[in-house]
């Protein structure tokens, strides 16, 4: 059998019926992604795919495959931003399938055509699931990268006195960014208290405590003294019934507590002036 | 081999290291700060590590070591002026320097040390 005769004749059967197949095939897709991208818009990315797949298996012009990955591989990115399920991303392509055969089913000479253009649509659907995979993988990557970045804030309270407020899990990773933005901190404005509020923090357990005592030990070499805030009374008992010793470290309740304690320190006081 | 100088300014010794510390420059340094605490009967030690860029465990036990020699003397040592990645290496290397305390720049050490006595 010469395949390349024979796909040419499905793919000009295919050319003659594009505005049909087109249709049917976006009518297809449309009821797999419940209204979720304009008719027309849908339409015209579909021609195009079409195009390139007529072209494909007309078999005239080597690049039209790369090309045709290429913008499956753009449609299944531009989904994966877009919150699509990885079906409603998939049927795009598979439905493609169900179009062509109601237009060859009743003829008898482009089945077996139709065989390997099914195999070349089962390869295209699972490109475009891989590129959809890996553009939601990149999104969580970013997504974590801006969370460390946005999650670590070294704020000035008072002259000389600097908190940190840690909001959510405390790994190594986070331990270390922390670490090193409070003694740069220290360092710049010359702070002598520093308070670690952890009132954001989920879960206190030996590992967050192990954290925490270092990062208070190194900035004890540097000069400073860090108070240890924000203990809710569930973190107060776990830290008690793992038996995690906090030392001379000081550990207030609220960052008031520890703000007060810090002026305190400092020799400043806060006063009432005047009926308030 | 470098030494590091010991200046005396009233009753304090101010040593600032300026060069990359080797093994033995700690060991001369811990021997001439001895020496000069007994002839001078100073009563503060600073020492300004400003400029030092890597620590190891022998440094961070020499700079605990010359904070209880000190101590004999009756004297109180001041380290100032630690960069945060020697901080960071220190505490991962399980050293928290125990017996000296620790200002962010020299003017803060030498508070420290008037306020104190």
């Amino acid at each position: 059998m010469d395949v390349g005769s024979s796909q040419g004749q499905l793919a000009a059967y295919m050319r003659d019926h594009q505005e049909k197949v087109v249709g049917r095939w976006s009518e297809l897709v449309t009821a797999g992604i419940r209204g979720r991208s304009s008719p027309a818009e849908l339409r015209r990315e579909l021609d195009d795919i079409y195009s390139l797949m007529v072209r494909v298996l007309s078999d005239v012009d080597e690049h039209a495959l790369g090309e045709l990955r290429a913008a499956l591989a753009e449609l299944s990115r531009t989904r994966a931003r877009n919150g699509f399920t990885p079906r409603e991303t998939a049927i795009a392509v598979f439905s493609l399938k169900e179009a062509v055969y109601e237009l060859v089913a009743d003829v008898a000479e482009l089945a077996p055509e139709y065989f390997a253009f099914s195999r070349l649509i089962d390869d295209l659907g699972l490109h475009t699931f891989e590129t959809y995979a890996a553009a939601r993988e990149r999104i969580i990557t970013d997504q974590a990268t801006s969370m460390l970045e946005l999650s670590t804030p070294v704020v000035r309270l008072w002259d000389g006195i600097i908190a940190v407020p840690l909001v959510g899990t405390l790994d190594s990773a986070r331990t270390q960014l922390v670490m090193e933005r409070l003694l740069e901190t220290l360092v710049a404005t010359g702070a002598e208290h520093a308070v670690l509020d952890i009132t954001g923090v989920a879960t206190v357990d030996t590992e967050v405590a192990q954290h925490l005592l270092k990062t208070v030990n190194a900035a004890r070499l540097l000069g400073a003294e860090c108070i240890v805030s924000g203990i809710r009374p569930q973190v107060a008992q776990t830290i008690v019934a793992l038996g995690i010793e906090f030392g001379d470290i000081a550990t207030k309740a609220t960052l008031a507590d520890a703000l007060a304690h810090a002026l305190k320190r400092s020799g400043l006081t806060v006063t009432k002036i005047g009926p308030a | 081999m470098e030494r590091v100088p010991i200046l005396k300014i009233g009753p304090t010794l101010f040593v600032s290291i300026q060069i990359d510390l080797q093994d033995e420059s700690v060991v001369r340094l811990q021997e001439d700060l001895a020496d000069e605490l007994a002839r001078t009967g100073a009563k503060g030690v600073i020492i300004d590590i400003t400029a030092v860029e890597i620590v190891d465990s022998f440094i961070g036990r020499m700079l605990t070591m010359i904070g209880s020699i000190s101590r004999l003397f009756d004297a109180e040592t001041v380290l100032v002026g630690m960069r945060p990645a020697v901080a960071i290496t220190l505490t991962e290397l399980g050293l928290s320097l125990r017996g000296v305390r620790t200002a962010l720049n020299a003017e803060k050490g030498l508070a420290l040390l008037t306020g104190s006595s």
